[in-house]
This record gives C-alpha cells, sequence and structure tokens, in this order.
C-alpha cells in the first residue's frame, strides 16, 4: 500500500497550475485537491500517475460566494465549508444538511466540493447535488473556458465530461426559490460510508400543490440524475403520503440499478423507494 | 478506592485500578514491531489465482526475489493431530509448483525500502496456469471434485464423529423435532495492527532475533527452529506491544519463517509490514461454518437429544499449532453448550477448499454454534408456543459438576441466575407491551436471548483429548523481589491488550503487600520470559494468574521466614502489608525493601537457613472452568431497507472472582462489538473464481463507534473451585454470545412477516430478500425520520 514513484507540483496561481496540466496531463498528471479519493487509489495502485498537480496553493480557488443568481464554489472549497450556512437561502441549508452525510469529519475537512464532482463516485453526495440542482461546472484549461452542464458532465462511473488538461476550477449551484422546500435521505450499512441509494428533492408549494419538484436519485446506477417520471406524478400534488410513495415507486421503476457484492438489483431498488419516499417524507416541515 | 475489596480480605484484587500499561499507549509511546529500522524490506507477491499451476516466475534484472526454489531444506509447516482421521498436509513457505488460494505467497522481493519492494514486486511476472478452483466447502466435498492435497481424499481433512448409545431410542420417543440450518459466512479477526515481523541477525553470536505481532512467542520459536533446522536457542522471539490479535496472531505465518530465513541468508536486518489489503486476503480468516443442528424435545420442551452436522471450510492449509480440527472439533465438543441433553449425535468435517487458511478468532466455533443452538431454542419455544425464556428455563443445567454428553465437566456457574437476572434487568413484560404498540404503527422492534457457557482456562489434558501434538495448556511464572524491594514477574502468557501486566501485579500485590505500581510483569521475550504458550483462548488470567499465584505464595511464605529470621518471630504471626512485615499486634515491623536488599547481600546472616535470593517459580496446568452469561439484545428492524439497529444491548455475566471490574468490563465490551460486527456487518466475499470481493474496510466492514449501542453489564461472582485463583476466563464470551442475541432479536421482530433468518451476518440485503418472500404482508412504518439511514 506504498504509491508508485511520482513528482509532485505546487503551482502558485491558476495559469501555473494550467500550464503544467496542459504539459503533463499526456504524461499521466493529474490533480491533486483533498487527495481523500486519489490518494488511497493510489495507496492500493489502482492509478500511478507519474505527476501530481498540487492545487492547494493556487490563490483564488476557494472562492465560495454567491451572486444572487448561483453559489460558486471553487475548486479548493472543502467539504467542511458547509458545516455552516454557505449562502442566505434554502439552498445553505440543504447543502449543510447534505454535507453532514459525507464521510467522516477529518475527511471532511480536506476532500473538496469540485473533487468529488471530478472524481464521480456514482455515490457521491455532492455530484448527486450537482445533478439534481443543474448546477454548472466551470472547466479550465490553457484552451480557454468552458462551462458543461450538469446533465452533460456525469458520463458514468468516475467518468465525467472533463478533458485531461481541464480543470474543474468552480461549480455553479443556481440559488433555490425563497420558499422552496428540500428533503434528503441516504441509506448506508455504517455511518459514513459511501450511500448505496441516496435521494435528493427540491420543490416548491403553490395552491397547496406540490410544483418545480425535482427529485434526484444518487448512488443507484452509474451517475446520479434526475427521475423526470417521478417527478412528473408529484408536480400538481398536495404533499402526502400515498403521492410520495407513488413517486418513490415509480422512481425505484425507472432506474437501471447498478450491481455490488452487497447489492443486487432488486435490493436497490428497494433502497431507492425507501430513501425517495423518505427524503419527500424529510422535506416536510 | 483505598478500602479492601468488600468481603474478599484482599486491597487490591476487585477493585478497577488503571491499567498499568495505558500511559504508553495513550502517549504514542509504545513500541511497536513496525517501527523498528531495517536494512532490508520485503514485499511478497502473492497469487492472483485460487488454483494454478505454477509455469515460472520471472524477475526483473538485478532484482533480489526469492522463490521456493531458494528455500530447499526448508521444511513445511505441517501441524498435525492424531485423531479424528486427521490427514496431515504441509504448506511450503512459499507456494511450491502449485498455488492453493488467492493471495498465497508466491514469491518475496527483498529491497532496500517498502516502497522499492512494491516497486519491483508490481514487475515481477508470474506465469500460473489456473485450475478449476474450489471455493465452497460442499462443492469441495462432491464426487470428483479436485484434489486440493494428495494427503486429504475427498478434501477431508478431519473427519469427527459422535454418537451415544440411547440416541436412537431418544430420538423415536420425541414429540417435537425442530431443525435449524445455520451458516455462518467467513469473517477476518481484524485486529488494529496487522500482522508485521522484523528479523535481525547478530553476526557476533549467529543468532536472529525475530520481532513480531504474535501471541505465541515460544510457540513461534519452536515451529520456526524446527523448520529452519537451527537451535531454539539461535533464535529470540520478541512480541512487542502488539495492537490486538483475537486468535488471528496465533497461528504460525509462512512470512515470518522466511523473514528468519533471510536474516540468516543476508546476515542482516529484514522487515516486513503487512498492509490492510494483505491483512484481509491472505492472514487468516475464521468462523466459516454451515451447521444443521436438530433438536428432538418432549411435550413439555426438554430437550431429548441433539443431531448436528458441521461442514467447517478451513481453507487451503492447516493452521499452526492449533489445525485444522480446530473449528469443528470444538463445534462437536460443545455443540449442546449449556443446556442438559443426554442422547447426543454429530458429524463433523474441516474441508480443505482454494480459499485462504482459516484460524482461531476470538471465541472460534463458540459464536457459531452458540447461534445455532439458541436459534433452535427459540424455533422450539415458537413451535411449543412458550416463552423463549421459558425454554431456557427448562434445559439449562442446573446442578454441578454436570458432565456433559461429550464429556466435558462443568464446574459451577449461574445459567439460570444469569439469565434471571437479564430477563428482570431488561423488563420483558415492558418490552412486549412497546413491541405490541410499535408493530400497530408499522415499527418492528425485537428482542433476543443468548445463554451460553464459555469453556475458558482449560489446560494441557483438554487439549490431549483433542490429539493435538501440541497441547498449549500450562503456563510458568517467575516472581522476584530484587534488592530495592521491586518486584518483577516474567511471565509465559503473552498479553497484547487484555490488561495482564495490571491484573497479575493485582494478585501479587495481595500476597507480598507490595503494591502494583511497584511490580513489573515481563512478558513477549523468549530470552527473559520462562517458555510458555502466550495469550489466547480466555486462559491466561486463569493459567497464568495461577501460576503467578503459586509463585507468589511461595515468595511470600520466603519473605515471612526471612522477617521471621529477622524480627525474631513467629512465621504465624508475620504480616505483609504496605511494603512491610509486621508482627501481628506488636509495634515490632521491617521494610520489605531492607528484607530483600538482606537476603541478596548478606546472606550469610541467614546461617544457610534460608537460600539466598528472592526468586521463585510456579507452574500451573488447570483442568478448566466454565464461564457463562445472557446476553440480550433490542433491535429495532427497518423493513423497507432491511436495517437493524441495536436499540439496547445487556449481558449478564458470571466469570468467577472478577480481578479487575474494568478490565473485566473492557473484555465484555470488546468482544460484544465484534460480535455484532459478526452478527450484522462483516463478510468475507469471495467471487465463483475464488477472488476476494472485500479486500479493504469499506467492502468489510467491522462495526465503527457509531454502530455500538451502549453495553449494559450485570455480574455474578460465583468462585471457581477450579481455578486457584477462584477466577474464570473470559475474553471470548462477549463475542460468542453477541451473535446469537442479536440474530435472535431480529427473528422476533421478522415474527409477523413469517420468515426467519438462520445466517450471519444477517445483511440488511438479506434480509430484504426474505421480506420480499415474506408468507404475510405487514404494514411497514408509516412516518417518522426512521433510524435505518442517517
Ligand atoms: C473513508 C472515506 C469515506 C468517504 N465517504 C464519502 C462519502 O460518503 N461521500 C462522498 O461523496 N465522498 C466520500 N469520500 C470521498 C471524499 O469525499 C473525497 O474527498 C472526494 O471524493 C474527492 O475530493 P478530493 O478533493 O479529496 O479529491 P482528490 O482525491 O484529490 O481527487 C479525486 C480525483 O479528482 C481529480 N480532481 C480533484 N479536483 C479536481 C479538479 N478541481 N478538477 C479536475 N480534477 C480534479 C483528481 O485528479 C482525482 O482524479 C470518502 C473518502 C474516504 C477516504
Amino acid at each position: 500500500m506504498k504509491p508508485a514513484p511520482f513528482v509532485r507540483h505546487v503551482p502558485r496561481t491558476l495559469d501555473e497550475a494550467l500550464g503544467l496540466l496542459s504539459q503533463l496531463a499526456g504524461q499521466e498528471g493529474r490533480i491533486l485537491a483533498g487527495g481523500q479519493s486519489l490518494v488511497p487509489i493510489m495507496a492500493f495502485r489502482l492509478a500511478k500517475p507519474a505527476h501530481l498537480i498540487d492545487i492547494n496553493e493556487v490563490a483564488g480557488l476557494d472562492r465560495l460566494e454567491s451572486d444572487g443568481k448561483a453559489l460558486s464554489i471553487g475548486a479548493r472549497v472543502r467539504h467542511g465549508a458547509f458545516h455552516k450556512l454557505a449562502v442566505d437561502n434554502p439552498l445553505g441549508a440543504l447543502l449543510t444538511f447534505v454535507a453532514r452525510h459525507i464521510a467522516h469529519y477529518p475527511i471532511r475537512m480536506r476532500g473538496t466540493f469540485c473533487g468529488s464532482l471530478a472524481h464521480a463516485d456514482p455515490a457521491s453526495e455532492w455530484c448527486l447535488t450537482a445533478a439534481t440542482l443543474d448546477a454548472t461546472m466551470v472547466a479550465k484549461s490553457s484552451r480557454g473556458t468552458r462551462e458543461i452542464a450538469a446533465r452533460d458532465f456525469f458520463e458514468g462511473i468516475m467518468s465525467t465530461a472533463l478533458a485531461e488538461d481541464e480543470l474543474l476550477a468552480e461549480v455553479r449551484l443556481p440559488l433555490l426559490a425563497p420558499d422552496a422546500k428540500f428533503g434528503f435521505n441516504e441509506f448506508s450499512r455504517r455511518a459514513g460510508d459511501f450511500a448505496m441509494a441516496s435521494s435528493l428533492v427540491t420543490y416548491r408549494i403553490v395552491g397547496g400543490k406540490m410544483t418545480d419538484t425535482r427529485v434526484g436519485v444518487g448512488g443507484a446506477e452509474a451517475a446520479p440524475r434526475r427521475i423526470t417520471e417521478a417527478e412528473a406524478t408529484l408536480n400538481g400534488q398536495t404533499p402526502n403520503d400515498a403521492a410520495f410513495r407513488e413517486a418513490a415507486r415509480v422512481a425505484s421503476d425507472a432506474l437501471d440499478p447498478l450491481e455490488d457484492h452487497q447489492t443486487n438489483a432488486e435490493y436497490r431498488r428497494d433502497l431507492v423507494r425507501a430513501v425517495v419516499r423518505r427524503a419527500l417524507e424529510n422535506s416536510l416541515p | 478506592m483505598n478500602a479492601p475489596t468488600k468481603g474478599t480480605g484482599m486491597k487490591w484484587v476487585g477493585r478497577s485500578i488503571r491499567r498499568l500499561e495505558d500511559p504508553a499507549l495513550v502517549r504514542g509511546e509504545g513500541h511497536f514491531t513496525a517501527d523498528l529500522p531495517a536494512t532490508h524490506w520485503v514485499r511478497f507477491v502473492r497469487s492472483p489465482m485460487a488454483a494454478g499451476v505454477i509455469n515460472s516466475i520471472t524477475a526483473p534484472d538485478g532484482a533480489m526475489v526469492i522463490t521456493a526454489a531458494d528455500l530447499r531444506g526448508v521444511k513445511k509447516i505441517t501441524p498435525m493431530l492424531y485423531k479424528f482421521n486427521y490427514r496431515p498436509v504441509g504448506q511450503p513457505i512459499l507456494a511450491e509448483g502449485v498455488v492453493r488460494f488467492v493471495s498465497e505467497a508466491v514469491a518475496a522481493v527483498v529491497a532496500s525500502s517498502e516502497e522499492e519492494a512494491e516497486d519491483i514486486a508490481d514487475l515481477v511476472e508470474l506465469d500460473i496456469s489456473e485450475t478449476p478452483p474450489l471455493v465452497d466447502a460442499h462443492d469441495a466435498l462432491k464426487q470428483g471434485a479436485p484434489q486440493i492435497h494428495a494427503e486429504a481424499p475427498g478434501n477431508i481433512i478431519v473427519h469427527g464423529a459422535h454418537k451415544t448409545a440411547g440416541f436412537v431410542d431418544a430420538w423415536a420417543s420425541a414429540d417435537k423435532i425442530i431443525k435449524v440450518d445455520a451458516r455462518s459466512h467467513r469473517q477476518n479477526a481484524t485486529p488494529m495492527e496487522a500482522r508485521a515481523a522484523h528479523a535481525a541477525f547478530d553476526k557476533s553470536t549467529g543468532r536472529v532475533t525475530l520481532t513480531c505481532t504474535t501471541q505465541m512467542p515460544h510457540v513461534a520459536r519452536t515451529a520456526i527452529a524446527d523448520l529452519l533446522g537451527m537451535p531454539e536457542s539461535d533464535l529470540r522471539v520478541i512480541a512487542p506491544d502488539v495492537g490486538g490479535a483475537f486468535g488471528q496472531k496465533m497461528s504460525l505465518c509462512t512470512e515470518y519463517v522466511l523473514l528468519v530465513w533471510l536474516a540468516r541468508k543476508l546476515k542482516s536486518t529484514v522487515a516486513w509490514t503487512e498492509d490492510r489489503r494483505e491483512n484481509l486476503i491472505a492472514s487468516f480468516h475464521s468462523r466459516d461454518q454451515h451447521v444443521t443442528l436438530e433438536g428432538a424435545f418432549d411435550a413439555n420442551a426438554k430437550l431429548l437429544a441433539l443431531r448436528a452436522d458441521v461442514v467447517a471450510n478451513i481453507g487451503a492449509y492447516s493452521c499452526y499449532p492449533n489445525t485444522a480440527g480446530m473449528e469443528p472439533l470444538m463445534a462437536m465438543a460443545e455443540m449442546p453448550g449449556p443446556y442438559d441433553v443426554q442422547q447426543y449425535q454429530c458429524l463433523a468435517r474441516g474441508v480443505l477448499t482454494n480459499t485462504c487458511t482459516m484460524a482461531a478468532y476470538r471465541g472460534v466455533s463458540r459464536p457459531v454454534i452458540t447461534f445455532t443452538l439458541e436459534r433452535l431454542m427459540d424455533r422450539a419455544a415458537n413451535a411449543f408456543a412458550i416463552d423463549p425464556v421459558d425454554i431456557r428455563r427448562r434445559n439449562l443445567i442446573d446442578t454441578f459438576p454436570y458432565t456433559s454428553v461429550t464429556g466435558l465437566v462443568f464446574d459451577e456457574a449461574t445459567y439460570k441466575g444469569t439469565l434471571e437476572m437479564a430477563v428482570k434487568a431488561i423488563d420483558v413484560p415492558a418490552f412486549r407491551a412497546r413491541q405490541k404498540e410499535a408493530r400497530a404503527k408499522g415499527r418492528h422492534l425485537g428482542i433476543g436471548f443468548a445463554t451460553f457457557s464459555e469453556r475458558t482456562g482449560y489446560g494441557s489434558p483438554a487439549f490431549a483429548a483433542r490429539g493435538m501434538a501440541i497441547t498449549p495448556g500450562w503456563e510458568t511464572v517467575h516472581v522476584s523481589v530484587d534488592p530495592s524491594g521491586y518486584v518483577e514477574a516474567r511471565i509465559g502468557a503473552s498479553p497484547h491488550g487484555q490488561g495482564l501486566r495490571t491484573t497479575l501485579a493485582q494478585i501479587i500485590a495481595d500476597e507480598l503487600g507490595i503494591p502494583p505500581d511497584m511490580i513489573k510483569v515481563v512478558h513477549g521475550d523468549t530470552d527473559t520470559a520462562p517458555y510458555g504458550w502466550g495469550t489466547f483462548a480466555s486462559r491466561s488470567l486463569v493459567i497464568s494468574g495461577g501460576a503467578t499465584l503459586i509463585a507468589a505464595r511461595k515468595v511470600r511464605a520466603k519473605l515471612i521466614r526471612i522477617a521471621s529470621h529477622m524480627l525474631e518471630a513467629a512465621e504465624s504471626d508475620i504480616v505483609l502489608e504496605d511494603n512491610r512485615a509486621n508482627v501481628a499486634g506488636t509495634d515490632r515491623s521491617i521494610p520489605i525493601a531492607t528484607m530483600a536488599r538482606e537476603i541478596y547481600t548478606q546472606a550469610h546472616r541467614f546461617n544457610g537457613e534460608i537460600e539466598p535470593g528472592l526468586s521463585e517459580s510456579g507452574t500451573y496446568d488447570p483442568p478448566g472452568t466454565f464461564s457463562n452469561a445472557c446476553h440480550v439484545a433490542v433491535v429495532e428492524l427497518d423493513a423497507e431497507t432491511g436495517f437493524v439497529k441495536i436499540e439496547r444491548y445487556l449481558v449478564a455475566e458470571d466469570a468467577g472472582r472478577i480481578i479487575n471490574p474494568m478490565i473485566a468490563d473492557g473484555q465484555v465490551h470488546g468482544g460484544v462489538a465484534q460480535g455484532i460486527g459478526n452478527a450484522l456487518l462483516e463478510e468475507i466475499i469471495y467471487d465463483e473464481s475464488g477472488g476476494i470481493l472485500t479486500a479493504n474496510l469499506a467492502d468489510y466492514m467491522p462495526p465503527t463507534a457509531h454502530e455500538m449501542p451502549t453495553i449494559e453489564l450485570h455480574h455474578i461472582e460465583t468462585l471457581s473451585t477450579q481455578s486457584i485463583t477462584k477466577a474464570k476466563g473470559l475474553g471470548e464470551g462477549g463475542a460468542i454470545g453477541a451473535p446469537a442475541a442479536v440474530l435472535n432479536a431480529i427473528n422476533d421482530a421478522l415474527t409477523p412477516f413469517g420468515v426467519e433468518i438462520d445466517t450471519i451476518p444477517a445483511t440488511p440485503q438479506r434480509i430484504r430478500a426474505l421480506l420480499r418472500g415474506a408468507p404475510n404482508s405487514v404494514r411497514s412504518r408509516e412516518s417518522g425520520n426512521p433510524g435505518a439511514t442517517s
């Protein structure tokens, strides 16, 4: 469990980082952010990057601020930054609620929001959040800057639309409506483990009816996504147990479940049904 | 804290004094094997295949890579059992010709750092032709299955059978036959410190010092010296601080043998530190058993006869010194547990497969047979429509000594007493009312009981009865008072977390009138400790504690003679207390330190009547004593996800005289935590090709503090007549009782659905699979934030 040999580079500016990345990406160069996914993988020698471009000293990447429309989260912002409200909007409370389900405290103090997205573990809470809320990813390289919509970003298990030489410099999460409600639930066998299924829901109530409903499911398929079939069953309904159960059933049926040694397809569907219903239930005051 | 322990007349025994070993450990000042510097580091290249023929091993240019071909003359590890149709099979130090399990060591890379060794290991090319692997014991038993070792036809390495004369009649007379088909999946003991070894060659003496993380330093010395054909005196084995072991560090590791061989070859210092992945796949596994148990009951739910079939998947080799007979044969001998049953039939087989070798893990076999038997009792209670507590009352033994149907002699214990204590503390009627209320709301609570006996502190006759070539029973202790009046006790046991440095000091303190903080217990070094068997099997406090008491009594007698001589008083008037010898009823006294100084430095003053020096030795080889407990688990089952949350956990325990209640409680806590892990979480999973899917601690899941309930403890102290300290062992009980209590609680919660689970771990996936097929549809919870999900 000793990593293969590598060279670590510590750029101080974004330009320097992007320059190194474009120069080294083709020579098995990788970005090192919080290291909470990359370092364990290197220890198992599942990854053997020859170069690490450590972005922890790059100025400006620790930006965490709202422009009134969206919350911008820079590449150095740690999970732990969301232990307190990041923005005075229901989004702030949502992120705080979700953050405490990620791993354990010491890991949250190092792992980064953008690193989670770049790593794209199907069970990542932040990937689920980005997919459910239709985040915008800001990718930078020495070739320029481009924005990628969440639905185009996640391509599969640990695979994203980022090019080898691109840094995920920032993620923008749209603020929620001031009256938005949210609910989140995940299932894992031990506290702090990756979720075996998770769900994030947001909606508004207009005239007693649910509207603008988003139902995201994570940890169940190759990448987290919104389940539009479930959203459709909820829009126009009063929030109630029967509607929640029906939406949960629809979400569970709509999936192409991932299978592993502790979760076969049937069980994954069971879990999705449970977490979607519970996320909806948690959304109630 | 300074008052004598109530009622015992003893000042130190019975008190929760703080552990003498802790200050160094909590300050990070302990000494662990992996801390030692070395010139050479080893990385093992391990087989990627479960079964195959080795065609070639190609090392990169210039690398030092050791293979079986280099080890000519080194014997194979071949543990021996003289009974039960045991077939001795040999384990080469590095795979020879064939591989028999994934992760078997095939080659050893030697380099100047761990990193470099791992880099080179990546470049070693193994050409192995795969042959069909046997992963499941039942497949290995099939006609025509491949032979894993030519010496063990049919892949059966050990085959025990037992049948009492009246079995058939008793069976025929039964009112009901109840059956349990129990499966315990494979587990790993997962000590916090994985294995590690460091071998240093001393050019001036030609000796090798092997520092390693082991429970049995002397046994390791004997075994390695035998295998390498060297005098034992040329090998010193040191077990420094050992970061947990739980049985995994009892068995001889091929890796340690190789290190000693290398140190001698290179005349240098060689080290190896196992990583977590290796520990999970290549160290020893445990608990892999399939037990079919049937009970014949009369109309009053009294157990008449038991019939058992035990199939233990023992892996690819036999562990040394216990042998592969350990799991199946212990199951056979102890299956009837604490219940009175007169007729018994059992077939117990150890089956070879292409999996990692099975060895001891806290409780050995008893966690499995206890949950099997306790499931049988609960199922029988259901069949007779009586309470689970009631069926236990009707069947638990309560006259002592009791000779079991397999010939074990149970000394006095409180099987019924601890049950009643637990029943009262948990308040069963209140629970049943709460359970009913919860069910009406779609919430599923369950309660589970486990009553069991824990055979502890058994000496060499018990091992001889199993036909073992090595009978690790007795222990020796040397106790000396040095000229400064301080005490040193050298012990052959090898504690690694059990707190023996403290508890043995408490025993000595009461004998000598010298406080524990002036008493050093020295262990874990074959150059200084007397030959002994180490620490395992809930034995050390009973056996090493007994030897300590014997030696301390001799020292005490000598101190009294010295005092009598120096104070010119009758021996019967001398009282040893607070570092002094006093003449009872007078103000005449003398410091023990003065007496000690005198007997060493002014020995002539005793006119040859008292031998110089103050050092005595004691050896103890007891018959064994049974401790007992009743565990109760209260769980909530989340029917939607299959998740089980333990709401409440209670233990009523009787381990005889408790030397240090805090340490005793700690042993129970740790054991229960491991038992809960076994019951709910931990499982080594092999795929069909013999690869391991659970090779890290995200996939192999020991419980964390979050998963642990508060454990409530209650004690009864039935002083043992079979142990001179009157203490019984208790190291394993927590782990033995917990799977049974938890599984019974889950099944109690499952009652409305009409399904049962007899498998550990009872994972949420397994529970959901049962619920999906359940005959009864039951309303699950409607609202509330369930405990199952975070
Ligand atoms: C025990 C444990 C439990 C965990 N449990 C959870 C959990 O429950 N939920 C969860 O979501 N996560 C969990 N994690 C993972 C953790 O959240 C990681 O921090 C996160 O997945 C990756 O972020 P990082 O900053 O540590 O990235 P790193 O480990 O540094 O990098 C991960 C990958 O992303 C790339 N990368 C990182 N930043 C960027 C960037 N800005 N642009 C482009 N590429 C980049 C790296 O090159 C690397 O390939 C757990 C980790 C551990 C060790």
